[in-house]
């Protein structure tokens, strides 16, 4: 028997606040594989995240992750959400962070002698090559450095499966290659399947397995050569979208209907 | 004349004692957790509590720790948004309660028509009157205070720091921070006995911030904000013996001088090389 899929969506229908955000989904991320979900924003991506996560339900169809219902299960994700960075105020050192992903969850006082952990935070930090600024306030820490302390965190209880919302948001081009190039050095070496949520495919195209597309209440899957290509997308988006390849092999997606349709109808009628 | 001579002394040492590690602990959570403004409205709402006791004929002491526990309930359930802390929305609801709770003391005190005795201890802070039963009292709310911190301070603080993470991993945040201000409610009530209801943060906030400055370690920080704050108070009070002025000022002074000199170190000092994890 083939070992169950890491995570698998069958006929999936996301409902927030009573609206259908996207239906018909139909996922399969297999084991180690590395995910990106693409997509003009609020478009769902997110929501596909807390679905895997177990902290929304959702309205029609199954989810499966690691084998099991999605929720209750605690180390074995890693997920760095959406975020916005510390600010300097925010005086933690990011190797305390970093072991909050260890041990943040559990009651009790926290035993000096129960160890192995610093061990592991340690090795963590090593990874994502953060071991220069770990003892530094996370506060203090660049947005690259801060997110490669969050990713440590995300990854060092070992988990199978890492859930990262836009982790290249709000990081310099050099900085969003570094941080495409590391998770998935990092995937490789701990045989994690990582679903990555992007705005912009480039920084990731060398490395994807797989895209995930959310657009226009539907969620497509396949190889990043079959599904970002003109015809899928503009049958996606009901539009028409071209796909283009520069010299230098990168993807320009031209035509998506980002902007509201009123926009242009302003200057049309003024 | 010795510091230990009266016993209302000895009591007041205990009880400062009590109050400084109480505040101490909770405080450096406050200033993780940027909730000064909240601590702040909590101390006022021994003013309502008090003047409602004096109505209903109540001792004072349990009118403003109802006070600070209801007033708690009420900032947590109205600062939330999908059920997310609303940093925005909280300071308003906190504005508000705060405000209120000025109104229904004056409403109180009004129709109580009396005097408030020793204002100037409640406002201001006062060893003269601490008994022993006060002590025991604030001993048995200090350690349900600490106890809650060593049980559920790391996932207050994996909350406090991340709560969606906190959240996706099984941590009750949103349990964590009702309960939080539940205890901040009661920290606030008990400290206010020592530093008087305008001066709280002497213990609860000035230590933490400077401890913070100090240090960015987790545990030695907290140890730090509880020595600074047994300082202090213990400086406080024997001054405040042997010179007759209040011990709030004194305490207050002390507290203002550490941050001070944290504030003032921390910008001077070019960074030390970072210690090995």
């Amino acid at each position: 028997m083939n070992p169950p899929a890491t995570v698998e969506l069958r006929d999936v229908t996301a409902v927030r606040d009573g609206r259908t955000v996207w239906s018909g989904a139909n996922v399969r991320v297999e084991q180690g594989e590395f995910v990106a979900v693409l997509g003009p924003n609020a478009g769902g991506k997110s929501t596909l995240i807390e679905l895997l996560l177990g902290l929304l339900t959702p309205a029609a169809g199954s989810v499966s992750v690691l084998g099991a219902p999605p929720g209750a299960h605690g180390s074995e994700i890693g997920y760095l959400p959406q975020r916005h960075a510390f600010d300097a105020t925010t005086r933690i050192r990011g190797v305390d962070i970093v072991r909050l992903g260890l041990d943040g969850n559990r009651f009790g006082l926290p035993l000096p002698w129960r160890n192995g952990h610093a061990e592991k935070v340690r090795e963590a930090i090593e990874l994502v090559g953060a071991t220069a600024y770990a003892a530094r306030p996370i506060g203090e820490c660049s947005g690259g450095e801060q997110q490669r302390l969050l990713i440590a965190r995300a990854l060092v209880s070992s988990p199978e499966l890492l859930l990262l919302d836009e982790p290249l948001d709000s990081l310099d081009l050099p900085n969003q290659s570094a941080v495409s190039a590391l998770v998935d050095r990092i995937r490789r070496e701990r045989q994690m399947a990582v679903l990555l949520v992007a705005h912009d495919v480039n920084p990731l195209l060398p490395y994807v397995d797989r895209v995930i597309y959310i657009a226009g209440g539907r969620v497509l899957a396949g190889p990043p050569e079959q599904v970002i290509t003109s015809e899928t997308l503009s049958a996606l988006y009901d539009t028409p979208i071209e796909v283009l390849r520069t010299s230098d092999g990168r993807l320009v997606v031209v035509g998506l209907p980002e902007a509201p349709a009123h926009h242009s109808d302003r200057h049309a009628h003024p | 004349m010795s510091l230990f001579a009266y016993p209302f002394m000895v009591q007041a040492l205990e009880a400062g004692t009590i109050v400084a590690v109480m505040a101490a602990v909770t405080g450096w959570f406050v200033v993780l957790r940027r909730q000064t403004f909240a601590g702040h409205a909590l101390s006022v709402m021994s003013f309502p509590g008090a003047s409602a006791a004096a109505l209903a004929g109540l001792p004072l002491p349990l009118g403003y720790f109802t006070a600070c526990v209801v007033a708690a309930a009420a900032i947590s359930a109205g600062s939330r948004t999908q059920d997310r802390r609303n940093f925005a929305q909280e300071s308003a609801v906190i504005g508000t309660v705060q405000v209120v709770g000025f109104a229904l003391g004056f409403l109180f005190l009004s129709l109580y028509g009396g005097v408030l005795e020793d204002l100037e201890s409640l406002l201001f802070g006062s060893f003269l009157g601490i008994t022993a039963t006060q002590v025991v009292v604030l001993l048995g709310i200090a350690v349900a205070t600490l106890a809650f911190f060593a049980v559920a301070g790391r996932p207050l603080l994996f909350a406090s720091i991340d709560d969606l993470v906190a959240r996706a991993e099984g941590v009750p945040v949103r349990l964590l921070e009702v309960a939080f201000l539940l205890v901040l409610g009661l920290a606030v009530a008990a400290t206010a006995q020592i530093t008087g209801v305008l001066l709280v943060f002497a213990l609860l906030v000035a230590p933490a911030a400077a401890a913070q400055r100090f240090t960015t370690r987790i545990g030695p920080g907290i140890a730090l904000s509880v020595v600074i704050a047994l300082a202090v108070t213990w400086s406080g009070l024997a001054l405040s013996y042997y010179t007759d002025y209040s011990v709030g000022f004194f305490v207050t002074s002390f507290a203002f001088a550490i941050y001070l000199v944290a504030r003032v170190s921390s910008a001077l000092a070019p960074r030390l090389a970072p210690a090995p994890a």
